[in-house]
């Protein structure tokens, strides 16, 4: 007997349902495979075991190195937590003078890269710096010595802080006073206030700012060679400049790689448990007003941080930049600018729009495969750069050999290769790194939209794309604002990735700074870092005027 | 609201549409345009673009150029393999051309002109690279504390007359890979050891980034020699003099009793794929005549490697020295070894 018109229709119905999801699980598929091609080839280095350079590597120095990269690990992630946290809350809950400017200006030292306070500290505080020539003119004995790992910390921390305040940051905004008000309302003093109500609400966006700043401080080159600190990623650089083993290189950036993911895994065990979700527009109607000398004390704290991690490295790097104004600045600074701005704002777009298409498709169709191909996505931005970078270049390489040359003489074309030394690469090598960047923000704003409120929209005949449209962005809006800012302003400060894969011509500010420091000419870089930070600072500024 | 949101980057992806795409950017067109030369380097733009204008103010010859470290340099050339835009690679230290040429992305040039202006030991034995500049290593040290009769070679900074009075760059620095790679060669990698050693426990400090930090740590007091490439000594002086101070230290050449003293170089040579053969022959015959010799010795206070060539008055006013002329080849030979050799030793 043959199937009833309804039957049919119902089962065709069912087919383009299956159909449409799949569509959907395509797009983190995708992604978590674009990022896993340079990662396999990192990972494919095991296939020649470099059993001399291991042997090395054990006899000589892994201990230290390890121990070298906990102790920086554990240092930035205390000193991140502790900064981000507290500030965010007393930005944004609490009330203290001059509190609004405080709530941006605290976002400014992100657009300093870490490498770039790095030789700033060093500058200053260097045998022959002006502090310490200062000191001698006193004590003629006076020489210290700051190259040691509680500085390198320090720099970190006041670099990699931001991450966790804005992520903490638009937790609390989202949150809304109301939750304050009624804990109060129920008894709870100002503290268990934060850390019963307020904290276990934050947790996701905590964490995620925190697991970028962790990576980040992982990844970190620039930094550490500075001050000549070893870690797990110097000793990656030494194998492959110093031994020209690539191999033994991308065998110890794997190994890096497995801590991330053991991170990763963690910090989705920590989202699980996160309770937060929001169906209202918060309101932020009631703030903490502080009391006595409680106003003043949050107001130093919060101002003296802006003034060490930003005022103070900005204003050496004036002074350097004017000393060397005439010496170093040219027409071609205009170009330099564009390219950098131009590179940050489109990948800018792209990553975050993927990331947010990616992370639709899994809550509206997602399984396993897709959170796990998200995870996968997340983990570019763990490696070094240059290592990444060396992983794009291979893949590159290989496609444009084997199959898009080929393709481009048979369309007609020449031999120039198509995706290395092209914007394209350039583009898709920095969508690779930073997918996770835009990650973090976005899943846990994403996270905080309670599940009915999708529900009542498809139950009231709402199509996924207008979902999509208004609902979603609408309410994920301080997130995909702090997705954008952090992509744009990483992508600009981004160094080897840019070095290594940027088309002929393309110079950008980090290039600039690169020609500078890597001949030891620190303050002829004052001036290319100096353009870099202003141009940061306008995203920063933006988005803090339209996340209001 | 979302497109409101969404005006800045939209006019940004407009703009860079409109104005990004149209520039030169050289990686749309893969035919061999004559006049055309690319060039990785390794050497900062800002010591060697001036060449490069020169070069295409004289012949009208257009050079386009990528700047990176050299390790990644020879990365993307393996990977791009026979496709890659690139016609001549340049880099520093001897090291890092031997291992370039090593990997078969350097060829063979035939050349009459660079027989004549680079010497045998400063060029590879295959012909695949050639010396356009050189630098040497030296001791830099205080006057005022190190008294003369004291300095004598790189070995005998390890003696314990100098206990906590060296201060040394890092050993993650192809310079001083280079120079104990010759060291190993000339005294043996046991001997060696020892020195290196000996080195590690003389330092006053820990070891530096970069040769200017370690400079300014003798002049501050904190140790009293170190051992520098010529041209930071150089730049540090052009440095102080600007400011109109005298530098308070002194170049010192060790070695001149033996072996002399360990010169490095910047080098360059022609693709095994280059597109533009022979303009990239002529244009490093024409870096290895006097005219761009004495460029290139002035833009970075190095010395010429053609003997017709001189160097600047400054670069001369540090006086003459025999120099090692072990074959540069050794420093890439070595370079493993020598790496292993610090480490053993705890030099960081």
């Amino acid at each position: 007997m043959p199937p009833s018109a309804a039957v049919l229709e119902r089962q065709r119905a069912c087919r383009r349902n299956g159909l449409r999801r799949w569509c959907w699980r395509l797009i983190p598929l995708l992604a978590g495979f674009l990022v896993l091609l340079p990662v396999a080839v990192i990972i494919s280095s095991w296939s020649d075991s470099q059993f001399v350079v291991w042997r090395h590597l054990y006899d000589t120095q892994l201990l230290e190195l390890l121990a070298n990269t906990l102790i920086l690990l554990v240092g930035v992630g205390v000193g991140v937590t502790v900064l981000g946290v507290s500030l965010a809350w007393l930005a944004t809950i609490c009330d203290f003078p001059g509190r609004r400017y405080c709530e941006w200006a605290l976002m400014l030292p992100l657009a300093i890269p870490t490498y770039v306070l790095a030789f700033v500290v060093l500058g200053q505080w260097d045998y022959m710096g002006p502090l310490q020539l200062l000191l001698r003119h006193w004590w003629p004995d006076f020489r210290v010595d700051v190259r040691n790992p509680l500085t390198v910390i320090a720099i970190m921390t006041g670099v990699l802080y931001p991450y966790v305040y804005m992520l903490a940051r638009s937790a609390f905004v989202t949150q809304g006073s109301d939750v304050v008000e009624a804990s109060r309302v129920l008894g709870l003093n100002v503290w268990q206030t934060f850390f019963r109500v307020s904290l276990p609400m934050a947790r996701p966006a905590i964490v995620a700012g925190l697991s970028l700043s962790l990576m980040e401080t992982l990844a970190d080159f620039g930094a550490v060679s500075v001050f000549n600190f070893n870690t797990f990623t110097t000793a990656i650089y030494k194998s492959w400049f110093g031994l020209f083993n690539l191999q033994a290189a991308a065998q110890l950036a794997s190994l890096l790689l497995l801590f991330v993911v053991m991170a990763l895994l963690a910090e989705r065990g920590a989202r699980n448990n996160g309770r937060d979700e929001q169906g209202r527009r918060p309101q932020h109607h009631f703030r903490i007003k502080l009391q006595g000398a409680r106003r003043y004390l949050a107001a130093a704290y919060c101002w003296s941080v802006v003034l060490f991690c930003f005022a103070l490295p900005v204003l050496q790097l004036l002074l350097w930049a004017v000393q060397q104004y005439a010496l170093e600045f040219d027409r071609r600074y205009w170009q330099l600018l564009q390219h950098t701005v131009l590179l940050g704002a489109c990948s800018a777009v792209i990553v975050v729009t993927i990331t947010l298409l990616m992370l639709f498709a899994q809550r509206g169709y997602g399984n396993r495969l897709t959170q796990g191909a998200i995870t996968v996505a997340g983990m570019g931005y763990a490696l070094p750069g240059s290592v990444l970078a060396v992983g794009v270049v291979l893949c590159f390489g290989y496609l444009d050999r084997q199959w898009l040359v080929p393709l481009q003489q048979w369309l007609g074309g020449g031999t120039a290769p198509v995706l290395m030394g092209g914007l394209v690469g350039l583009l898709l090598a920095y969508l690779v790194r930073f997918l996770a960047v835009a990650l973090g923000p976005v899943q846990s704003s994403i996270e905080r939209v309670r599940p009915s409120i999708p529900e009542a929209a498809r139950s009231l005949g709402c199509s996924q794309w207008r979902l999509l449209f208004r609902i979603y962005l609408p309410m994920l809006r301080p997130g995909i604002l702090t997705a954008l800012l952090l992509v744009l302003v990483d992508v600009m400060k981004e160094m080897p990735a840019t070095l290594l894969l940027r088309p002929f011509g393309w110079d950008t500010l980090a290039v600039r700074i690169f020609e500078m420091t890597a001949e030891g000419e620190w303050q002829r870089a004052a001036i290319p870092a100096l353009t870099l930070v202003l141009v940061g600072l306008l995203p920063v500024v933006v988005v803090i005027r339209r996340a209001r | 609201m979302f497109f409101k949101k969404c005006s800045l980057p939209v006019l940004l992806a407009v703009v860079f549409v409109l104005s990004g795409c149209s520039d030169d950017s050289g990686s749309g067109t893969g035919e061999a345009a004559t006049g055309q030369l690319v060039v990785y380097t390794s050497r900062k733009e800002h010591l060697i673009k001036p060449l490069f204008d020169r070069y295409q103010a004289e012949t009208g010859v257009n050079i386009q150029f990528v700047t990176d470290a050299a390790a990644p340099l020879l990365s993307r050339l393996q990977a791009e393999g026979e496709n890659t835009p690139a016609d001549i690679l340049v880099t520093v230290d001897g090291g890092n051309l031997w291992h370039a040429a090593e990997e078969g992305v350097l060829s063979p040039v035939e050349s009459e002109v660079l027989v004549r202006n680079v010497p045998a030991h400063l060029r590879d034995a295959g012909n695949r690279w050639f010396a356009i500049s050189k630098r040497a290593r030296v001791i830099v040290y205080s006057p005022e504390r190190v008294k003369p009769g004291e300095l004598s070679s790189y070995e005998a900074l390890a003696d314990e007359r100098w206990q906590g009075r060296l201060c040394l760059r890092t050993s993650k620095k192809v310079y001083n890979q280079s120079l104990v790679a010759t060291m190993i060669e000339a005294d043996g990698a046991e001997n060696t050891q020892k020195v290196v050693q000996g080195w590690v426990d003389n330092l006053a400090t820990a070891p530096f980034a970069n040769d200017i930090q370690a400079m300014q740590a003798v002049m501050a007091g904190q140790c009293d020699a170190t051992v520098v490439n010529t041209y930071y000594f150089g730049r540090l002086e052009e440095a102080m003099a600007a400011k109109g101070e005298q530098l308070p230290l002194k170049i010192f050449f060790p070695n001149q009793d033996g072996r002399g003293i360990h010169v490095n170089i910047s080098g360059a040579g022609v693709t095994t794929y280059a597109k533009h053969r022979t303009e990239a022959i002529k244009f490093i015959e024409w870096l290895s005549e006097v005219e761009a010799q004495q460029m290139l010795t002035d833009i970075n206070q190095e010395f010429p490697v053609n003997p017709l060539s001189k160097s600047s008055a400054e670069v001369q006013a540090w006086g003459t020295f025999k120099e090692d002329d072990v074959p540069i080849e050794v420093t890439g030979e070595r370079q493993a070894e020598a790496v292993m050799l610090m480490d053993k030793a705890g030099y960081r």
